[in-house]
């Protein structure tokens, strides 16, 4: 049964940690815990949506940062011109309004440069994925009117129902209410018979398709839903940290999203999570103690790549799991 | 209209095809032949900038200092692929992408602490700084003509090298059969080495031919590697002559769309309206025309005929 594997224990205590911690450290004064926190989580939801396509598909998408891009403008334009006017048709404070815009954009996005790239396999798939966020990232260095390289203030928080996002316990709870039901949907998704095509194009693409699977389409819808939830973190980073700028999706934040899911253990329901905690913690730990934290960093990278295949989800795994 | 400003752009689009096609043309043969993606190719550009920067200063003389710091580029790329990319070849793409992401950060940062945060002019010889009145009205800093010439003449020895030599002749036949080639007694393992030096040398070339103009700076390889990727895509991924015409057409468009995308515009909507769009649409140009030729033809142009 569930409990009875190691990694699924593992998998409870850590989601349990991961909950109240932040909380109590919060509460003994130290805020700067729970920012982490609501940070490291926001990023998990990023993740858990690149491991759908990237993990159980096999799709290497190396631009997920855009849809975390789509998603924080979503928030941001919304606000600005409710604030300075114009565009009348935007102009919004209503969170629930703006997630719908975040969303629904980042599924379009997913869905037209999806309908491209995936026609495609291999080398071209991550680098015309990376092209095409590369695309977006331009787009909003263009845009001189939301502040362009300087970036935007998104001058208040998203109006919702129930929660107040400008405290902060209540948008940490939020994110780590979505990032349980976003790991809940992959989970879903992935033991569907949806999910066991999409597996198995992983597998043997040729076999499937011989089959009578259309596993284009099933690839595609994948790469919508994975869009989608990336496009709702992206929401949530901008309500975060109230400002947004083209740097958060640049493509060395693709990949970060990547090595994210990759050092936790892609195609594990948990792996994503525990990537972007490690991540993010040996990330707050280099940075303070030198600038040119970049190169442990770097070589901490190859050397996963190099040597720790399978991710920390592997080792936790041990043998015989 | 302007003629002589529609020259001049021209030839500016021509520069940064042919550095483009310098960056990828190495991209593309370690591709074709290792089945390998750098995405740390951008960083060696970079360290030719930087390397030509020092030695410029040491050595007083820009082009002598470009002929020291090709070798030297060339041993740092032996170095990548005897380190960090020989160990992930028998891996996949995903491995190596983030094994050379790993090495971007790496590189990035010791080039930091060797060279320090800011960027890095250099200084030009004297009979290079001046321009040269090519005809009625068209003045054109000299410099950008020798950039034009060295990019078309190493495109010309690249493809001499590739088609007319045993060495091209190897790295044709280790892009088609690898297998076979290290079965006929060929050492395939000083083969890859030597292309890899290669496609390093091309790079830090171009990064050294762009420093006089932009400066050597710490993420310069981070922007053109992107632009080359799109040139590979669009040329066919391992194709030579694909990356060429590939690169030049993106280098015209991405020019020629900056300068003239407004004027386009203002013909069919209104002027503000023209101004408002016009610098969105040509920052997103050539990943909409990348976007077009997929569509029409996934494998790019000029697909490789045997993979």
């Amino acid at each position: 049964m569930f409990l009875t594997k190691r990694s699924s224990r593992i998998t409870l205590v850590v989601m349990a940690l991961l909950l109240v911690m932040p909380v109590v450290f919060y509460n003994t004064g130290n805020e700067f815990y729970l920012d982490l926190a609501t940070r490291l989580v926001i990023l998990g939801i990023a993740a858990v949506s690149l491991n759908l396509v990237l993990g159980y598909g096999g799709l290497v998408s190396f631009g997920h940062a855009a849809y975390i891009g789509i998603g924080s403008y979503a928030v941001g334009i919304p606000v600005y011109h409710e604030f300075y006017g114009g565009f009348e048709s935007v102009a919004s404070t209503n969170g629930l309004f703006q997630i719908g815009l975040a969303v629904g954009l980042s599924a379009l996005f997913a869905l037209i440069t999806g309908a491209i790239s995936l026609r495609t396999k291999g080398v071209y798939f991550i680098m015309i994925t990376m092209a095409f966020a590369q695309m977006v990232y331009y787009l909003f260095l263009s845009l001189d009117e939301y502040g362009g390289d300087d970036g935007l203030v998104i001058e208040m928080r998203s109006q919702l129902p129930l929660v107040d996002l400008d405290n902060p316990i209540e948008l940490f709870l939020l994110c780590y209410v979505s990032l349980a039901i976003s790991m809940l949907i992959v989970r879903t998704i992935i033991h569907s018979r949806f999910g066991m095509v999409l597996q198995g194009a992983k597998g043997n693409n040729e076999r499937l398709i011989t089959l009578g699977y259309n596993t284009y389409l099933y690839r595609l819808t994948a790469y919508v839903i994975s869009g989608a939830m990336c496009g709702f973190a992206g929401a949530l980073m901008g309500n975060f940290s109230s400002f947004i700028s083209p740097e958060m999706m640049g493509w060395s934040r693709s990949g970060e999203l990547m090595f994210m899911v990759i050092l936790g253990g892609a195609a594990t329901t948990m792996g994503p999570v525990f990537g972007s905690i490690a991540f993010i913690l040996v990330e707050e730990v280099l940075s303070s103690l030198t600038i040119y934290w970049h190169l442990p960093f770097g070589l901490m990278l190859i050397g996963v790549v190099l040597f720790a295949r399978g991710g920390l989800m592997g080792i936790l795994r041990g043998k015989g799991d | 209209m302007d003629y002589a400003l529609l020259f001049i752009q021209t030839l500016n689009g021509l520069q940064l095809g042919l550095l483009l096609f310098l960056v990828a043309s190495g991209l593309t043969l370690v591709f074709g032949i290792l089945d390998f993606v750098n995405l740390a190719h951008g960083s060696l550009y970079m360290l030719g900038a930087f390397i030509c920067a020092s030695l410029t200063f040491l050595l007083g003389n820009f082009l002598v200092a470009v002929v020291v710091a090709l070798p030297l580029t060339g041993v740092i790329g032996y170095l990548v692929e005897r380190f960090i990319a020989r160990p992930l070849y028998a891996r996949d793409h995903l491995d190596h992408v983030l094994g050379t992401f790993g090495l971007i950060l790496v590189l990035d940062t010791l080039t930091h602490l060797i060279w320090g945060p800011a960027g890095i002019a250099i200084p030009l010889p004297v009979w290079l700084d001046g321009q040269v009145n090519l005809f009625e009205g068209v003045v054109v800093p000299i410099y950008r003509l020798l950039i034009i010439v060295t990019g078309l003449a190493t495109a010309a020895g690249l493809f001499w090298l590739v088609n007319y030599t045993r060495l091209g002749m190897l790295i044709r036949a280790g892009a088609s059969n690898r297998t076979m080639v290290a079965a006929l007694g060929i050492d395939i393992q000083t083969l890859f080495a030597l292309v890899f030096a290669l496609g390093a040398m091309l790079a830090g070339l171009a990064g050294m031919l762009i420093a006089p103009i932009s400066e050597a700076s710490i993420g310069m390889g981070n922007n053109i590697i992107i632009t080359a990727f799109v040139v590979i895509i669009v040329g066919g991924i391992g194709s030579m002559k694909g990356a060429f015409i590939a690169a030049l057409v993106i280098g015209l468009i991405d020019t020629l769309g900056r300068s003239y995308i407004d004027d386009a515009f203002k013909l069919f909507m209104p002027s503000d309206a023209a101004e408002t769009s016009a610098p969105a649409v040509s920052a997103m140009l050539i990943y909409i025309i990348m976007a077009v030729i997929l569509a029409v033809r996934p494998q790019g142009l000029f697909p490789p005929k045997v993979r």
